[in-house]
């Protein structure tokens, strides 16, 4: 099984792109990192130093380091912005507030995302934080990388930025921490010319889209979450870099129910791979985990004495469903009543595998409380195949969702909170799909239906006249 | 063609559009894949965890991939990128890859060079004495913290976010490393209620929260942002139309409304909300986003504030800790935060926690009879107690 990118992609090898020499990237010691002094007095941020889990603050000094010993025309801007943005974080730390100007306008031309202008309100203090730009790399589906491509990204950054980055934002983007106005075209250039490498979403655009490992590394995974990933944000980049939309929308891929990604918390269209045919068993792997040859859960509660694994305590009474039994030695599960929830199939790995027949539930609407409160996803294509194009998802569900979103979400609605506004009702028209109960977790319990005109027989146009000669005033 | 080293590189300010490449989206993912997942795409098997931070993945070729997790600050500068090239390159043949959560996975195809990494990657610290590459991260125990911004970049912030994380996994690393809860515990933060993390789904939420209304910049307010919006982004229309003594248009805030979600400062920059005092942290308790068993949920708010006590918010890991450990020790096996809380009942989970219930717990918004418990199931605890005794229903 291999991939045909949509855009053939070019070869990156950091021995042809790279800027920095061997010298200038080993250009400091542990000893003088040790006795090591930024410019700032910083002993409220210093105590982040200590404890065991990676520190960020020992991270960005040594940045700071290898800077100052860097040559100021290796880099295009200043040396100093890791010890200054350390230096404001003290002030920030000691003054209970943050210390960023709120908003600033800038991008790159034609894009009216990927770039968060931001400055600092301290730029007499900090003058090489004054303006402190992130710009988002949309990275590669679920997150692998070849040294190559991360070096190189590397020598870009600190050449034309601060050298800090998020791996990774919250929505999955590479963020490249801190630079000035002046250098966001030219890192824009070198990015898609050298790099082949585009920018992710900001503002009321499509946001990058995410995905879990999938196929890659996971046995569980019923769709081609990378693919999916990959195709979807190909096919809509218009969508991704230019802000058509009422606020962001964002698509998230869930290869299960699991949901590693949280698509179904997090995104306005999740997709969560499903099955509709049977669990798959190997009775002999079940037998060895209930002779406790194989630990439950993939070794997950190794760490504690739980006793010996009990078949009936572990799996078939926690099963929601209550739709397993055992006939026997034989493990029974009658799959019709099963909603997919993962927990047997998540116990014992070796013994169930998801179904074979696979597809995607669709969900719409997940987001976090602003403006009216959080959001979970709710289920609305119960089951549809994913197979490359995937046209029956762009043409029968995402448009005519955008369209109506569109069309009728106010400045700052999410899709989900229109769902609200208008109803599923509403939603299944746009959709032109018939209501189901699996839409709801129980179906109405006041009797206020918004009878149409056309479902009442004879229709609402009624004469006095004719209802005052059967009955007086 | 390799990467510019001149001030605009190969972009010319005096042609802007010249030679523009636009919508070529991201590299693509397969040329990424070490060759043992592209040889295994969809053909994985099962997978054990063999020990903290280490897995296996066994495929229906026979082929087997070892992966070792390592925690990660989000935050990262290209020093400490380099640093897990090398890695990368001496052991995975130079690839590498990054979860959802900001940890860091290397994936070997031997048991031999399995342990070699694992020692290398331990070997590894800062030189004030971090570890660069903690293993760990797996199973039921507590994986790495997802986060915002915090002061390092955002305008908006009520907290901290990097030093708040590495304050508590500091405290909590045992979890880390361990494998000894009932369940997984996910932990994240957000430090304000945009939320950018998305917390609202977690075992822990950490949620920096402003606590006063917004000051009104009634000098430049009118010349910076469109009224009309601002009064439109309030959710408890909290906000109206005004004049200053010179004239100038602006808004008034009604303080007894706002929620201080900070929805209008979004809007508009003359309406700062941030204080040293007001800003606290938020902690929620019991969601989650996988459907196992149940269904997801959302966390639920269980210490209305506690201080921003930089840089180490000692009550915040002190919180989490307690809510870590009394659920370590109640809860049975395979139950998340939110299941064990949903069984025993809140009620318990206050009183075992001991943790002050207040009015700040009732929810008042929209859907706040959702809420309320129209009931005779409920247990007893020191706080029905009270209740009772308020009242004269039972001797003091």
């Amino acid at each position: 099984m291999g991939f045909e990118p949509i855009v053939p992609q070019k070869e990156l090898k950091y021995q042809d792109l790279r800027i920095y020499n061997d010298k200038e990237l080993n250009n400091y010691t542990d000893s003088e990192l040790k006795s090591f002094k930024i410019k700032h007095e910083i002993p409220v941020v210093e105590q982040l130093e200590s404890g065991p889990w990676p520190s960020f603050v020992a991270d960005a000094k040594r940045l700071a380091l290898h800077r100052r010993k860097l040559s100021q025309d290796r880099m295009m801007i200043d040396r100093d912005v890791v010890e200054d943005l350390l230096g404001q974080l003290e002030v920030s730390f000691k003054d209970g507030e943050t210390h960023w100007k709120h908003g600033g306008i800038v991008g790159v031309f034609g894009y009216g995302g990927g770039v968060i202008g931001r400055y600092s309100d301290l730029q007499k203090q900090f003058p090489s934080v004054a303006h402190f730009h992130t710009v988002r790399v949309n990275q590669p589906a679920s997150k692998f990388y070849s040294s190559d491509y991360l070096r190189s990204l590397c020598d870009l950054w600190e050449y034309r930025g601060s050298g800090m980055m998020n791996l990774h934002g919250s929505t999955g983007d590479i963020v490249f921490l801190g630079t000035f106005t002046e250098q966001l075209e030219p890192i824009f250039y070198e990015l898609t010319h050298v790099m082949q490498q585009d920018l992710g979403g900001s503002g009321s655009n499509l946001r990058t889209p995410s995905c879990c490992i999938g196929k890659a590394r996971c046995e569980w995974a019923c769709i081609d979450t990378q693919d999916m990933c990959y195709d979807f944000t190909q096919h809509y980049q218009d969508e991704l870099h230019r802000p058509a939309f009422p606020y962001k929308f964002k698509f998230k891929f869930d290869g299960c129910p699991n949901c590693c990604v949280a698509s179904i918390a997090r995104s306005d269209m999740s997709f969560i791979g499903t099955w509709r045919d049977n669990i798959r068993i190997d009775q002999e792997a079940v037998q060895a985990y209930i002779g406790g040859e194989v630990p439950p859960n993939g070794g997950a509660h190794q760490g504690r004495d739980w006793g010996k694994f009990d078949i009936k305590k572990e799996v078939l009474d926690l099963c929601p469903t209550q739709c397993m039994w055992m006939e026997g030695k034989k493990l029974m599960i009658d799959d019709k009543e099963c909603t997919r929830c993962m927990h047997c199939i998540n116990v014992m790995p070796k013994a169930l595998r998801p179904g074979k027949d696979t597809g995607a539930s669709i969900l719409l609407g997940a987001k976090a409380p602003i403006l009216e409160g959080a959001q979970m996803a709710t289920l609305t294509i119960p089951f549809i195949k994913c197979e490359a194009p995937y046209d029956n998802i762009k043409e029968k569900v995402i448009e005519p969702i955008w369209d109506w979103w569109m069309e009728e979400g106010k400045n700052r609605e999410r899709l989900g909170e229109l769902i609200q506004r208008q109803g599923i009702r509403k939603l299944l028209q746009v959709l032109n799909i018939p209501a189901m109960p699996q839409a709801v977790k129980e179906p109405r319990s006041n009797p206020y239906i918004f009878w149409k005109e056309e479902d009442v027989p004879g229709g609402w146009k009624r004469d006095i006249k004719d209802y005052r000669s059967r009955h007086a005033r | 063609m390799g990467l510019s080293t001149n001030r605009l590189g190969l972009y010319n300010p005096e042609k802007p559009m010249e030679n523009r490449l636009t919508d070529m989206g991201p590299r693509h993912f397969w040329q990424y894949f070490p060759p043992i997942i592209q040889k295994n795409y969809g053909k994985w098997l099962y997978h054990e965890i063999l020990e903290p931070g280490v897995l296996v993945h066994v495929s229906e070729t026979g082929d087997k991939v070892f992966t070792v997790r390592c925690g990660g600050a989000r935050f990262m500068t290209v020093e400490h990128v380099r640093e897990i090239c090398d890695i990368a390159d001496k052991y995975c043949g130079g690839h590498v890859r990054f979860t959802t959560r900001n940890n860091i996975e290397f994936m070997v195809e031997s048991l031999e060079k399995l342990d070699a990494l694992k020692k290398d990657l331990t070997g590894r610290k800062h030189v004030t004495g971090s570890l660069k590459f903690p293993i760990g991260g797996t199973g039921a125990g507590l994986t790495n913290i997802v986060h915002t911004q915090g002061y390092i970049h955002c305008h908006t912030p009520a907290t901290d976010a990097s030093s708040m994380v590495k304050a508590v996994m500091d405290d909590l690393f045992e979890y880390f490393q361990g494998m000894t809860l009932p369940a997984q515990v996910r932990v994240s933060m957000a430090c304000c209620l945009n939320m950018c993390g998305a917390v609202h789904c977690s075992d822990i939420a950490l949620l920096g929260y402003h606590r006063k209304p917004p000051i009104v910049d009634a000098e430049v307010l009118d010349s910076v942002c469109e009224i009309p919006l601002v009064i439109a982004a309030c959710p408890t229309a909290a906000i109206s139309p005004t004049k200053t003594e010179t004239g100038k248009k602006a808004v008034k805030i009604n303080d007894e409304r706002c929620m201080f979600c900070g929805n209008c400062y979004t809007m508009c920059m003359a309406l700062p909300l941030s204080d040293s005092q007001g800003d606290c942290v938020t902690i929620l308790a019991g969601g989650k986003i996988s459907n196992r068993i149940n269904a997801p949920r959302f966390s639920k708010v269980v210490i209305p504030a506690l201080p921003n006590n930089f840089p180490r918010f000692p009550e915040v890991c002190q919180s989490v800790r307690k809510i870590i450990e009394v659920y370590d020790s109640h809860a049975n096996k395979y139950e998340r935060i939110g299941d064990w809380a949903a069984r025993v009942g809140w009620e318990r989970f206050f009183e075992l926690c001991d943790f002050p219930f207040s009015e700040h717990l009732i929810d008042d918004y929209r859907l706040q009879y959702d809420t309320y418990r129209t009931s005779t199931l409920f247990k007893y605890s020191p706080a029905s107690w009270e209740v009772s005794k308020a009242v004269g229903g039972v001797e003091d």
